[in-house]
């Protein structure tokens, strides 16, 4: 019997043991973030060949793409947690949902961002309403929407726990916002631009980009438990573990 | 204890809000006033041109329409929370969720019901085709109800709030976006003479679904967002 | 190596979209970090003046 798991796991959702596997995994997580980050980017900017239709241009793929994903990726995080939270009500799962909503946001701005300027050149325009980029505007306002009736609320948890609700509406609203803006988009054939699927990448434009999921991937580990260590102190700062804390680091 | 039966809770909730909205008759009239004055501001930024007013018609009108909702949204459950009735339907015997349908409906029959019965006169104002003015009033139709039970949902879950109308739009932004696309849609579809029973029949199972599933969420929304 | 700066004529395109990624990443990762710095200072100045507070009546009345 794996007895320990359950008892480990249970033990890790109290927020100071949290706080110091947070603090102590976080380097780790950032400097795999940094190297692997590193690698990609040589990979993806110097080894890497021109495509041979887009030039150079196509090298936006590197932090598109795997921003893209990432966007998606803590948007199913969140509402993971959320749904924890919602049903166990366990303060750490509230802080998880609340604290990845901005680094998703981060991610989905730097899609979109990133998605027009990659845009411009090949399409010749900074934006089209394909479907895809109306879904990431739509998941953009989501995230906008999860943040700002969080802090609408004076009590927070009581704040967290409403946006986790909004955050599980979301989840079911994503598909039916894609599917609807597909069909509008056949509707009016207008402007509809082919967004260049990479079918068949080759192996060295494909490792870059692999390596770059990767990398945001821990990147997202690390900024995600320096913000849920903040929230913790802000939350517990009347325990006696943040008291200890702040005077040990009274010094620094 | 003896509980009252549920039709005669519902009827009471249901009688209620009318009556309560009936006194205040010039808070109905806001919304449509609303849309009137955004329906005719749109001539004057686009020029009087038929064929451009005519083409824009289905989707300004709904549009207009949502806007006008959303105004009118923020007020769902404001009075029953400043007055304490709303913690009482919470306390009360009968499930909460059927309560909550009492009042959505009777929130969509004083707000967007005028707005559907001004809707023609709108979308006459910008030459909107006889032919697709029926579609029109159909989708309108299906559609605000459905926006009412987004809606509802999202002013249940702002309750322990301060005012916020803004965070309001910010939140329904993502929900309305697939009932206006299938919306005008269909309108635009019945003035090129194409089908439109499809979009409209997605418009329907959605009111379908939401029918069911709206007043429970908003029930549990209404619960996180009172608890405190 | 000014070749590779010039992204094949998509310089324009190509670095500010590396831009974007970097600034909004390493301001997403440094805002936790003054938000719990500014956090314990206010906890060890709420301390702080609790710590005086208990010295100047030394038994505190409930």
């Amino acid at each position: 019997m794996a007895n320990w798991i359950p008892l480990w796991l249970h033990k890790l959702g109290s927020p100071p043991i949290f706080y110091r596997f947070a603090g102590t995994l976080r380097p780790w997580a950032l400097a795999l973030a940094l190297l692997l980050g590193m690698a990609a980017l040589y990979g993806g900017l110097v080894l890497a060949p021109a495509d041979y239709q887009q030039g150079d241009a196509y090298r936006i793929i590197f932090i598109h793409v795997p921003s893209a994903w990432m966007s998606l990726f803590i948007y199913g995080v969140m509402a993971l947690a959320s749904f924890i939270a919602l049903v166990w009500r366990i303060k750490l799962a509230e802080v998880v949902a609340m604290e990845s909503a901005p680094i998703g946001a981060a991610f989905t701005f730097v899609t979109l961002v990133t998605g027009s300027l990659w845009g411009k050149p090949m399409w010749g325009t900074w934006w089209t309403w394909d479907a895809r980029l109306t879904s990431e505007l739509v998941l953009l306002f989501l995230y906008l929407g999860v943040i700002g009736l969080y802090h609408a609320f004076e009590d927070r948890r009581q704040g967290a726990r409403a946006a986790a609700f909004l955050a599980l509406i979301g989840i079911v609203n994503v598909p039916i916002v894609h599917f609807s803006v597909n069909w509008w988009n056949t509707l009016h054939q207008g402007s509809t631009v082919r967004i260049l699927g990479p079918s068949k990448m080759s192996g060295d434009m494909l490792w870059p980009l692999l390596t770059m999921m990767a990398a945001t991937k821990f990147y997202y580990i690390a900024s995600l438990f320096g913000r849920v260590r903040a929230d913790l102190l802000a939350l517990e700062s009347g325990k006696d573990w943040v008291r200890q804390i702040a005077e040990a680091e009274a010094g620094r | 204890m003896s509980r009252p039966p549920l039709a005669a809770a519902c009827a009471a909730v249901l009688r209620r809000d009318l009556v309560l909205a009936w006194r205040r008759r010039g808070d109905i009239a806001m919304p449509v006033l609303y849309a009137l004055i955004v329906a005719t501001l749109f001539p004057f930024a686009l020029g009087p041109e038929e064929a451009l007013l005519q083409r824009i018609a289905g989707g300004v009108v709904l549009v207009t329409v949502l806007l006008a909702m959303l105004l009118a949204l923020d007020a769902m459950f404001r009075g029953d929370i400043e007055d304490g009735s709303l913690e009482q339907l919470v306390l009360a015997p009968q499930p909460l969720a059927l309560m909550l349908g009492m009042k959505i409906l009777a929130h969509w029959i004083t707000t967007a019901l005028p707005l559907i019965v001004i809707a023609p006169l709108l979308a006459g104002m910008l030459h909107l085709p006889g032919a697709a003015m029926s579609v029109l009033l159909l989708a309108l139709l299906l559609a605000t109800p459905l926006l009412s039970l987004l809606g509802a949902i999202l002013v249940a879950l702002t309750a322990g709030t301060r005012r916020s109308g803004m965070l309001l739009a910010l939140m329904l932004l993502p929900l309305c976006v697939p009932v206006v696309i299938f919306a005008a849609g269909a309108v635009s579809a019945a003035q090129q003479g194409l089908p439109w029973l499809a979009p409209v029949a997605w418009l329907g199972a959605a009111l379908a679904m939401a029918l069911v599933l709206a007043p429970l969420a908003c029930a549990a929304a209404l619960r996180i967002a009172l608890d405190a | 190596m000014s070749q590779f700066f010039a992204m094949g004529g998509y310089a324009a395109y190509v670095w500010p979209a590396y831009a974007v990624f970097f600034i909004v990443l390493i301001a997403d990762f440094l805002a936790p970090g003054i938000r719990r710095r500014r956090q314990l200072r206010e906890l060890r100045a709420r301390l702080a003046r609790q710590g005086a507070r208990q010295q100047r009546n030394p038994t505190p009345s409930s």
